[in-house]
C-alpha cells in the first residue's frame, strides 16, 4: 500500500505519476479513483500525461487508449492491457494497493 | 469484390487489412510483404532498438491470433513487379501473378542512398535488416561515427549511436536542420539538442564523396575536410516505392497521385502511407499511416470517393533524452511565440516549452519539447479548428 496524495490535491480530471518499478498512474476520472501502470503497452510514454475522458486515458503519443477500470486497451495500436490497481482513501490520503506482477487486473 | 490486394505488409499494409475485415469485407485478402517480416514498428528502429533496449518480440505490430482473425494470404518476401493497366493483375517478383478486384498500395518508401554506399561500415536505416546490422557493428566497441543528414532519422541514430558511447559527428548540408518542419527559429532551438548529447553538428555544408575502398574510412566534406569514420550513417531521406507501377496507368510523381480519399485514377486501386500523395500532400508521419487505410477502404469498397481524410499531421521525435512533437500546418509566414516553459541559452530548457504558430491571430501548429500534456490539449483544439472549418466550407 502506498499513500500518494491528499484527495485535495487530485482534483477531477487531474492524474499524478507515482516513480515506482514500474510506475503507476493515479487517475481522479468525474471523482472515481483509477489507478493503472503508467507506461503504455504500445511505446514508451507516460499515460498519466495523456487525455482523460470518462474512464477512458488516450496516450499522448500515439492515441491507444485504454479503460481505466479493466486496463484494457479500447483501440490500436496497442495491443495488451495494462495492469490495473487498487485504490482507497483513508482519512484524506489516496492510497494504490499494487497489484502483484503477474495477471492484468487486480 | 471476391479478391483484394494489399501491396505491402507494414504499418498502413496491415492497417487496411484490418479495415477490409472490419467494414465487412469477407473475399479473398492477399498481402505482398517486400521484406520477409511481418508487420513491424520502424520508429524503434533508430531509438530503443538501436540502443538495446527493445527488441525484436516487441517491435511486432501483429500476433499469431489477430493474423488468424484476419485469414490473408501472406506473400512475404517477395515484391511486386508490376499491376497492369487496368489494376486487375499484379505480378510478383517470382513470376507469380494475382488477379484482384481491388488492390490497396502500400509498398512506403525506401533509404535514400550515396555514392560509395556499399562500402562496409556504411549504413541506411529504414528496414528492421538495415537495424540489425546496424546495432551488431555498434556493439563492437566505440567507434568514429558521421551520420550524413540532420533530419529526425539522422538525429535519433546520432543521438543513440552517442548514448552507446560512440564518438558522434552529424553533417547537415542545409545552414539548419529542420526548418521545412519546424521553421528556422525553432530549427535552431532543436538543433541545440545535438550539443546536450555531445555530437557535434556540421551545417551548411555538403558531402562531396565517402572515402575508403573496401571499408569506409571517412567522409569528404564540399570544402575539401575529410572527417574520419569508420561508421557512415545515410540518413538523407527516402524516396516512395513506386518504381513497380510504371506500367501501369497510375499517375505518379512523388508518390500515388490520389485525391483527398487516396482513391487513384482507378477507382479499385487506392494507396495509403509513405507511398501515397493525397489531394497533394505526401506525409512520411506515423500517423498519417495509420489514418488514411480507414478511408481509403472505404472508398474503395464504395467503388468511389464517400469520404476524405483530412487530419492535423503529427509527427514525434526522440532524441537526446528530449520527445519533440509537433501538429498542424504552419506557413513560412506564420510567427512563434513560446506559450509555456522557456528556451535558455537557445535550447530547450530543463523542463522543455511549448511554441505555438500563428497567424492572423489563429493557432495554425504546436510544437513541443517534453511538454505532452499541453501539446495533447493544443492539438486537440487544432483537430477541432480543422473540422469547424471544413463543416462551414461544406454548407457554403
Amino acid at each position: 500500500m502506498i499513500p500518494i496524495c491528499r484527495l485535495d490535491d487530485l482534483p477531477e480530471g487531474e492524474s499524478v505519476r507515482i516513480d515506482t518499478t514500474p510506475p503507476i498512474a493515479v487517475f481522479n476520472a468525474d471523482g472515481e479513483l483509477y489507478a493503472i501502470d503508467d507506461t503504455c503497452t504500445h511505446q514508451d510514454a507516460s499515460l498519466s500525461e495523456g487525455w482523460l475522458e470518462g474512464c477512458l486515458v488516450e496516450c499522448p503519443l500515439h492515441a491507444a487508449s485504454f479503460d481505466l477500470r479493466t486496463g484494457q486497451p479500447t483501440c490500436l495500436p496497442a495491443r495488451r492491457a495494462v495492469r490495473t490497481h487498487h485504490v482507497t482513501v483513508d482519512d484524506g490520503v489516496v492510497y494504490v494497493h499494487v497489484a502483484a506482477q503477474e495477471g492484468t487486473a487486480a | 469484390m471476391r479478391t483484394v490486394t494489399v501491396v505491402g505488409a507494414s504499418l498502413s499494409g496491415l492497417y487496411a487489412a484490418r479495415e477490409l475485415r472490419a467494414q465487412g469485407f469477407d473475399g479473398r485478402l492477399v498481402v505482398v510483404g517486400g521484406e520477409s517480416h511481418g508487420p513491424y514498428d520502424r520508429p524503434p528502429l533508430s531509438k530503443d532498438f538501436l540502443t538495446g533496449r527493445a527488441d525484436e518480440d516487441q517491435l511486432a505490430l501483429t500476433d499469431a491470433e489477430e493474423t488468424a482473425e484476419l485469414d490473408a494470404d501472406w506473400l512475404l518476401g517477395v515484391r511486386a513487379r508490376a499491376l497492369d493497366a487496368r489494376g486487375r493483375t499484379v505480378l510478383l517478383d517470382d513470376g507469380r501473378t494475382i488477379s484482384t478486384d481491388g488492390v490497396v498500395i502500400a509498398t512506403g518508401a525506401s533509404a535514400r542512398g550515396l555514392p560509395g554506399c556499399e562500402l562496409t561500415g556504411v549504413h541506411t536505416l529504414r528496414t528492421l535488416d538495415d537495424a540489425r546490422a546496424l546495432r551488431a557493428e555498434l556493439s563492437a566497441g566505440p567507434r568514429q561515427i558521421v551520420v550524413i543528414g540532420g533530419g529526425f532519422i539522422g538525429a535519433e541514430t546520432a543521438s543513440s549511436c552517442a548514448a552507446l558511447g560512440h564518438d558522434v559527428t552529424v553533417v547537415e548540408a542545409a545552414p539548419l536542420p529542420l526548418v521545412p518542419q519546424l521553421g528556422p527559429d525553432m530549427a535552431a532551438v532543436c538543433a541545440a539538442l545535438h550539443r546536450r548529447g555531445g555530437v557535434d553538428l556540421v551545417t551548411g555544408i555538403g558531402v562531396a564523396a565517402l572515402r575508403g575502398t573496401v571499408a569506409v574510412t571517412g567522409v569528404e566534406l564540399a570544402d575539401g575536410r575529410t572527417l574520419p569514420a569508420d561508421i557512415v550513417i545515410v540518413g538523407i531521406g527516402a524516396t516512395p516505392t513506386t518504381d513497380w507501377l510504371a506500367g501501369s496507368t497510375l499517375a505518379l510523381h512523388d508518390g500515388v497521385l490520389c485525391d483527398d480519399g487516396c482513391v487513384t485514377r482507378l477507382p479499385q486501386v487506392v494507396a495509403v502511407g509513405d507511398v501515397a500523395r493525397v489531394g497533394g500532400t505526401r506525409a512520411e508521419h506515423w500517423t498519417s499511416a495509420t489514418e488514411q487505410p480507414r478511408v481509403a477502404v472505404r472508398n474503395l469498397l464504395a467503388g468511389h470517393t464517400t469520404e476524405t481524410v483530412r487530419p492535423v499531421p503529427y509527427f514525434w521525435s526522440d532524441q537526446y533524452g528530449a520527445r519533440i512533437q509537433f501538429a498542424g500546418r504552419r506557413l513560412a509566414t506564420d510567427t512563434v511565440r513560446i506559450a509555456e516553459g522557456a528556451i535558455a541559452d537557445g535550447a530547450p530548457d530543463e523542463g522543455g516549452f511549448l511554441a505555438l504558430y500563428e497567424r492572423d491571430g489563429r493557432t495554425t501548429a504546436v510544437l513541443s519539447v517534453d511538454r505532452p500534456r499541453p501539446f495533447m490539449r493544443a492539438r486537440r483544439e487544432l483537430a477541432r479548428g480543422a473540422s469547424a472549418v471544413e463543416a462551414a466550407a461544406a454548407t457554403r
